[in-house]
């Protein structure tokens, strides 16, 4: 016999469901009255937020090929200068006009979603090098067990992302552009594809 | 979270084996939704172990009661009148404090206030089915509301789903949020639903059915279930100095 440990199980994950909208952004669900706005909805910036602005737009497929109409997308990212907007922040204070997370479901219609936000800044790994710059994704819907994590990157760091310690230990290099934003202009294409050819990299995190 | 260092390391590796796989084909949404690939492992870094912090001014006066947030005034939510309450822990057992926790549910008929939902059963015009909260300086919340109906739903001819309430709850790190739902003691209903069924270890699904607690319930007004949610733990911070980048 040994001394038991004592740690606590985390709770099982359940699938969010058909109607998490009713939960998490019931005034898109078209329940109004009792939250002023959604949680996180909306552009990430306002006047006063450093940085260059971009629009991330993307779906999320299936394995045959089909955008959802009923996921929710998460985001959480540094501020421009790669400081986190978080207690758990230590290396200095975050832009106080940019929050950091937001969460937009998708399009009841097509299934598309959008973040309007900034460029991050570059936030160290653990080792002291510098990670590309970055956006965590985090993907729920009916028929998703267990909330997927992601990271998009963008193209247009083509260097930092040749160095970046993520990326660069992924041993299946044809997979890589699963986690690139493609950059046009202001507007950046990330699409998450669960399953199939495409599939994206998801990452336990 | 006042006088106490700020919390900087990774988060315990998840396991996997207690949560649902992808794949569950008894539940057959997920068929197509579930990634093929194995998950590439990514020891937590700032972009995991930071996260979003909501302050009680997100609140509003009603958000923790659905038995009159969206109800008339005066009026309130048809169906059995309950509390749901408990303590957000980690794996080390320590309260949660600050935390947002989101809940939606069906109405006592097990209908959903949905534009996509069909069920026969009638809509509560004082009922929307969503609230949420923020937990206290140990950990914990509270919320009133009645107790949902179990419905059926299309996956196999004749599936229902038990009595259920949803969670979405936020730690303190991005890789600490989850998604799950809590289930009520003594349903039979559970031990017959895909969707429970995706767990594959009974005693994970025994820790998602709260518990009747006569000693927390209002006589002549509502009963209340005991619910706790346990998030995951972060890593000791005795030798933190040592480590780079932390």
């Amino acid at each position: 016999m040994v001394q038991p440990l004592n740690y606590l199980k985390e709770s099982p994950s359940q699938t969010a469901g058909p109607y998490v909208h009713i939960g998490c952004t019931p005034n898109f669900a078209g329940l109004h009255g009792v939250y002023d706005k959604d949680l996180g909805a909306g552009p990430m910036v306002n006047d006063n937020t450093r940085g260059e602005r971009i629009t991330i737009r993307g779906f999320v497929y299936d394995g045959v090929g089909n955008a959802l109409k009923d996921a929710l997308v998460e985001v959480w990212q540094a501020d421009a200068d790669g400081f986190y907007n978080s207690p758990s922040e230590t290396r200095g204070t975050a832009d106080p006009n940019f929050f950091g997370w937001a969460r937009c479901p998708g399009d009841m219609t097509t299934g598309e979603f959008v973040f309007e936000t900034i460029k991050p800044g570059q936030v160290p790994f653990k080792d002291g090098r510098l990670m590309a710059p970055h956006i965590s994704f985090w993907i729920v819907a009916r028929g998703i067990n267990i909330g997927l994590n992601t990271r998009m990157y963008f193209s247009d760091e083509e260097e930092a992302n040749a160095v970046d310690p993520i990326l660069s230990r992924i041993e299946h290099r044809m997979r890589v552009p699963t986690l690139i934003g493609q950059r046009d202009g202001d507007i950046l294409t990330f699409n998450i594809h669960l399953q199939g050819e495409k599939e994206t990299i998801f990452f336990d995190v | 979270m006042k006088n106490t260092l700020p919390e900087t390391t990774p988060f315990f590796a998840r396991d996997r084996d207690w949560h649902p796989p992808a794949y569950t084909p008894g539940y057959k949404t997920s068929v197509l939704r579930s990634p093929q690939r194995a998950l590439i492992s990514l020891e937590g870094t700032k972009s995991e172990i930071t996260g979003p912090v909501f302050g009680h001014n997100t609140l509003g006066e009603f958000d923790n009661d659905l038995i009159i947030n969206f109800a008339q005034p005066g009026e309130s939510a048809i169906g059995e009148r309950i509390m749901v309450y408990g303590r957000v822990l980690d794996e080390r057992g320590r309260g949660v404090p600050g935390a947002l926790v989101e809940f939606w549910q069906a109405n006592a008929g097990g209908r959903y206030r949905h534009k996509k939902e069909s069920y026969l059963a009638p809509l509560d015009p004082n009922f929307g089915g969503f609230g949420r909260t923020i937990t206290d300086d140990d950990g914990n919340y509270a919320f009133r509301t009645i107790k949902p109906g179990p419905y059926p739903w299309p996956n196999g001819v004749n599936d229902w789903r038990p009595a259920h309430i949803h969670f979405s709850v936020f730690g303190h790190g991005f890789a600490q949020r989850l998604i799950t739902q809590m289930y009520f003691e003594g349903d039979p209903m559970i031990w017959l639903c895909p969707i429970v069924k995706t767990i594959p270890d009974e005693a994970a699904i025994r820790s998602l059915v709260a518990a009747l607690d006569m000693n927390a319930s209002i006589p002549h007004d509502l009963r209340a279930y005991k619910f706790d949610i346990v998030l995951r733990g972060r890593r000791s911070t005795l030798f933190e100095n040592r480590l780079e980048g932390n």
